[in-house]
């Protein structure tokens, strides 16, 4: 491992309250330490260089079926796409919106990036999930089973058995070696077993008889009853349609009241994911218009929450979710081909092509609101830049969404292309914001804030001694910002180094070299519950289609395991 | 005593049972008794721990027979024919875990191959339509758990998936049909009376090769529109009749097989049963599933998708850029033309399978068959090595025909010494990298595999 001494680079650490002071980083043995600490260090120069710890990215689909079927069913999306085969990578790399494995791990480490949470993992599907990540170099990984419409969660919070959602819960994170609970369209997709849907909180869901609203509440209690690093990690119902705002508001509502017990330094309760999707106004698409505003100031005021931008990127993307009704109404909308995977007792997914053009008015209202939102935040430790990959936009692209959101300048050259420029002012208010973001609250967008909202900032997103050394250094210069935006882009694209673990892993914007790479799960110990091991034995017996001692995740097919143990035993 | 092993996966088709229990004797040795399995799962067992199991790789001799050799000599030989090769292709892998598929492509990708699998010349139709019409599809457990209207169009489980109807469609009790097989409408299109259409409700006995017009026709009634007094040789009540049925279906699964994507129209046919699936969506749930062959036929398609983003026919010989153009880039079309020069059959039998024109081209230069068993491409192979039997021998992931991973287990250790797929890759691919190395130390001076050609 060896020793390393990051010299006289502007720190942006706000984990440490650090704002671009001039000053060194000391490595050893993987980890960050006190400088006097190194005895005959290697140096990185990076005078005049912006450093910042590795990315951490909160919500992205890189890994597992439904990426995996956007992968296989859109051979357009390789076409003329991929780049050229880097001579220091050890893999091809193909692909653009959902790109393969490689690709993904090479690019994230590109930006500076060493944590990827992905966003959806069907517990069913998790053998699959943990191969697609032994294939993704580099980063370190976590994934989110879905528990919002799974039928262990809705039986028992029908009834409110919190204590018995708890033990399934801790039960299901260990069968799937899981990291947090991702809730999707509660209910709704349930419903979509049948063809139907549940688009408002209050909507019941069909057979089970229980609201959206009552599955959110009941499964932030669960989280904090089990004291999860992470959050409940939450897509909305209603999500995509003109007018939802005022049922994304009811959904943050139902936050209140509530306030986080954990040990892992988590303040909110309630995730909301790509929260772009969600905050549209008017009545059809005819007259959509952004509602960023209200929600921000409700998530302004409200501490207990923490939200992802999917800032739309203005891409041909691959839209992926598992909030199957609404990619049926897209494929309705857009006639492009569809594919659809309902999943037993769990959940489903769907998948539609999409292509956010600027001439099409209402991806440029889209593209105005994620910018927004950030834009309208108060609190960049809980507003974290994502573009719901891929769903809004590639991951490839968060380099671009910084630039809009540090250079009015950009923004306005973006807009100049936009056929309905007229419309789309008139409909947001991103003409008549003029903040632009710093340094300092990028940092806290994309490693910071993220880290701590995911409960490892003890070990990601920060540069105090003792956390995993994973550094990136970007040719940026605080004090001689360029005047040309494109600069930020390219910046943040290729990073000028990446130590992940102290190993220097990108040189240059080059990989040079592939270090291993972890699966991050979370372990709760719960009390024995012979009511939830019955549950499980009979659901097993009766209606899944596989046997139960199949199901759980065997130990030879999860790799290089970190496990974040918590005992909710008490 | 000998001991009893529960929850295992079956090795044969793509229903992957996982449900066998079998029985090993006291010194691991010999598999009693395999319990669950259809027939031909149940062979696949026993026929493990028979008589004559090949131990040691083959390599062809000049007087034509085979010489028992080391896997170190094998291992070198496929290495040094992969490496010399301009346009290998590697091909197969309908029967073995995703984990031998993954280190098979890092050989592909490594020699500058042709990584193909066995649906090029099955469900690659399939993905033709796929790619340009969509996949709404679900689990087997959803179809089980809620369908009440089961169509199979071009399928003949009873014999080629022998447990589908019993574990998935038909007869299963699931959360919402407790009735099983009463409350479900079962519908079977083919122009034969199968013993599949024995249990059917409706049988149109379509006629052969005119499966796209009736399924335009059905799309036709779908939308509420008239159609012709006959459509491919069925009513048109008939016609009616059934569609009135999986409209008013509350849940309903079509499962299709080679009679759609290998009569007239191929592609085609699968294409329009998507968009029959599409249209139904409009009144009530309905998904369609391919009836996958081999119990881990999907799993090429999966591992390749996340590696290449292609599920088959991938041109890897740029080293640069994977490239997929089936027809251009498809096993039997590269091998019709001869423009193969060396040819590795993994898990699968290319001799038995491939036309004759095609078998022929590929004979006239290495071939290599990886495979436990004798078969034809082993005994037209210059050189045949043994691997351990995945599900029986060998555990791994594997991917059901809806695309679940099931985690097959060994019940078995296999013959001693012989090492499983993806030891095998994993060997060849650290011989190429050495191979590499020594060529650009020699300065591109090839070093020629030492063997001789079956057909000298």
């Amino acid at each position: 491992m060896g020793e390393l001494l990051i010299k006289n680079g502007f720190v942006f650490d706000p984990l440490q309250g650090i704002k671009g002071d001039r000053m060194d980083i000391g490595v050893r043995d993987g980890k960050i330490v006190e400088t006097s600490a190194l005895s005959s260090p290697k140096t990185i120069d990076a005078a005049g260089m912006t450093v910042m710890a590795g990315g951490v990215d909160i919500h992205s689909h890189v890994v597992g079926p439904k990426v995996n079927v956007g992968r296989l069913f859109r051979p357009e999306d390789k076409l003329f796409k991929s780049p050229h085969k880097s001579p220091t990578c050890n893999r091809m790399e193909m692909g653009f919106s959902v790109p393969s494995t490689f690709k993904t791990g090479y690019d994230y480490a590109r930006m500076g990036y060493v944590f990827v949470n992905e966003a959806a993992m069907p517990p069913l599907h998790s053998p699959h999930v943990h191969e697609e990540i032994r294939d993704t170099p580099i980063i370190d990984n976590a994934a989110m089973p879905v528990f919002g419409n799974n039928w262990f969660t809705l039986e028992y919070l029908k009834n409110h058995e919190i204590e018995n959602n708890a033990a399934y819960t801790a039960w299901l994170l260990r069968a799937t070696r899981g990291f947090a609970i991702k809730v999707v369209n509660p209910g709704g997709t349930e419903a979509w077993g049948w063809g139907l849907n549940c688009e408002h909180i209050h909507d019941p869901v069909p057979y089970f008889d229980i609201t959206p609203a009552k599955i959110v509440t009941g499964l932030i209690e669960t989280n904090e009853h089990l004291g999860l690093p992470h959050s409940m990690h939450l897509h909305c119902n209603n999500l995509g349609n003109p007018g939802n705002y005022t049922d994304t508001l009811d959904s943050l509502r139902l936050a209140e009241g509530y306030t986080a017990k954990n040990e892992f330094g988590r303040e909110q309760v309630m995730h909301v994911t790509h929260i772009q999707f969600c905050a549209y106004g008017g009545d059809s698409w005819r007259n959509v218009e952004s509602r960023a505003d209200k929600i921000m100031d409700y998530v302004n005021t409200h501490d207990n929450i923490t939200i992802d931008l999917g800032a739309v990127t203005l891409d041909e993307t691959t839209t992926m979710t598992a909030d199957g009704p609404f990619e049926h109404h897209l494929q309705a909308l857009n006639n492009l081909k569809w594919a659809n995977t309902d999943v037993e007792l769990e959940t489903a997914a769907g998948i539609v092509p999409y292509i956010y053009s600027p001439n099409v008015k209402v991806c440029t209202i889209q593209w105005a609101i994620g910018l927004e939102l950030a834009l309208l935040s108060r609190d960049p430790m809980r507003t974290f830049i994502t573009t719901d990959h891929p769903n809004a936009g590639p991951f490839t692209r968060y380099p671009r969404v910084i630039k809009w959101l540090m250079s009015r300048a950009a923004r306005d050259e973006t807009m100049k292309t936009f056929k309905w420029l007229e419309r789309t002012i008139e409909s947001t208010s991103i003409d008549g914001i003029d903040r632009e973001l710093t340094l300092y609250e990028i940092a806290q967008m994309t490693r910071a804030g993220p880290a701590k909202a995911l409960g490892v900032s003890n070990i990601y997103g920060g540069l105090a001694p003792g956390m995993d050394a994973d550094i990136a250094v970007y040719a940026l210069n605080p004090e001689n910002m360029p005047s040309d935006p494109e600069m930020i882009e390219k910046a943040f694209s290729r990073c000028a180094y990446l130590v992940k673990d102290g190993i220097v892993t990108v040189k240059g914007g080059e990989v040079v070299t592939e270090p291993a790479k972890r699966t991050v799960w979370v372990d709760v110990k719960v009390p024995e519950n012979a009511q939830v091991q019955r549950d499980i034995y009979e659901h097993f017996l009766r209606h899944y289609s596989v046997k139960l001692d199949n199901y759980s995740l065997f130990e030879e097919h999860l790799h290089n395991p970190r496990v974040i143990e918590v005992d909710a035993t008490e | 005593m000998p001991t009893k092993i529960e929850n295992v996966g079956c090795p044969y088709c793509g229903v992957c049972c996982d449900d066998l229990v079998v029985t090993v004797s006291d010194d691991g040795k010999k598999i009693l008794e395999v319990e669950n399995a259809c027939a031909i799962g149940n062979q696949i067992f026993h026929h493990a721990t028979t008589e004559g199991r090949i131990r040691l790789p083959r390599l062809r001799q000049p007087d034509g027979t085979y010489k028992d050799i080391s896997y170190d000599e094998a291992v070198d030989y496929a290495a040094k024919v992969l490496h010399n090769a301009k346009k290998p292709l590697i091909y197969g892998f309908g029967s073995t875990n995703c984990e031998g598929m993954a280190a098979a492509a890092k050989v592909a990708e490594k020699a500058g191959a042709v990584l193909d699998n066995c649906a090029s010349i099955c469900h690659g139709s399939s993905f033709l339509a796929i790619f340009d019409n969509g996949y709404p599809s679900c689990t087997l457990g959803e179809t089980k758990n809620r369908a009440d209207v089961i169509v199979y169009w071009g399928a003949n489980p009873a014999h080629a998936h022998p447990r589908h109807m019993s574990r998935y469609s038909i007869f299963p009790r699931g959360f919402f049909t407790g009735k099983g097989h009463k409350s479900r409408k079962i519908i079977v299109i083919d122009p034969r009376h199968t013993d599949t259409a024995q249990v059917a409700d409706i049988h149109l006995q379509v006629q052969q090769g005119h499966d796209y017009d009736l399924f335009d026709a059905f799309r036709t009634v779908v939308r509420g529109h008239d159609i012709p007094d006959v459509v491919a040789g069925i009513e048109k009540e008939k016609i009616i009749e059934a569609v009135e049925i999986m409209k008013k279906a509350r849940f309903g699964t079509i499962f299709y097989g080679m009679g759609l994507c290998h009569s007239d129209g191929r592609n085609h046919n699968v294409d329009i049963a998507i968009s029959l699936t599409r249209d139904l969506n409009d009144f009530t749930k309905w998904t369609i599933m391919a009836m996958r062959g081999h119990y881990n036929i999907t799993g090429p398609g999966a591992v390749w998708s996340w590696q290449y983003g292609f599920p088959y026919c991938l041109d890897l010989t740029k080293r640069d850029i994977a490239h997929m153009n089936p027809g251009e880039t498809s096993s039997i079309d590269l091998a019709m033309r001869d423009e193969v020069d060396a040819f590795v059959n993994i898990g699968t039998d290319a001799g038995a399978h491939f036309p004759i024109e095609a078998v022929k081209h590929l004979r006239k230069h290495p071939w290599i068959t990886i495979d436990p068993n004798i078969c034809m491409a082993s005994e037209i192979s210059d050189l045949h090595i043994p691997v351990g039997i995945v599900g029986v021998e060998v555990p791994g992931i594997v991917y059901r025909m809806d695309n679940v991973p099931i985690q097959y287990r060994k019940v078995i250790d296999p013959p001693e010494g012989v090492i499983s797929d993806e030891e095998l890759f994993e060997r060849i691919h650290k011989r190429l990298c050495e191979l590499e190395a020594e060529e650009t130390v020699k300065e591109h001076v090839k070093a020629a595999p030492v063997g001789v050609r079956a057909g000298e």
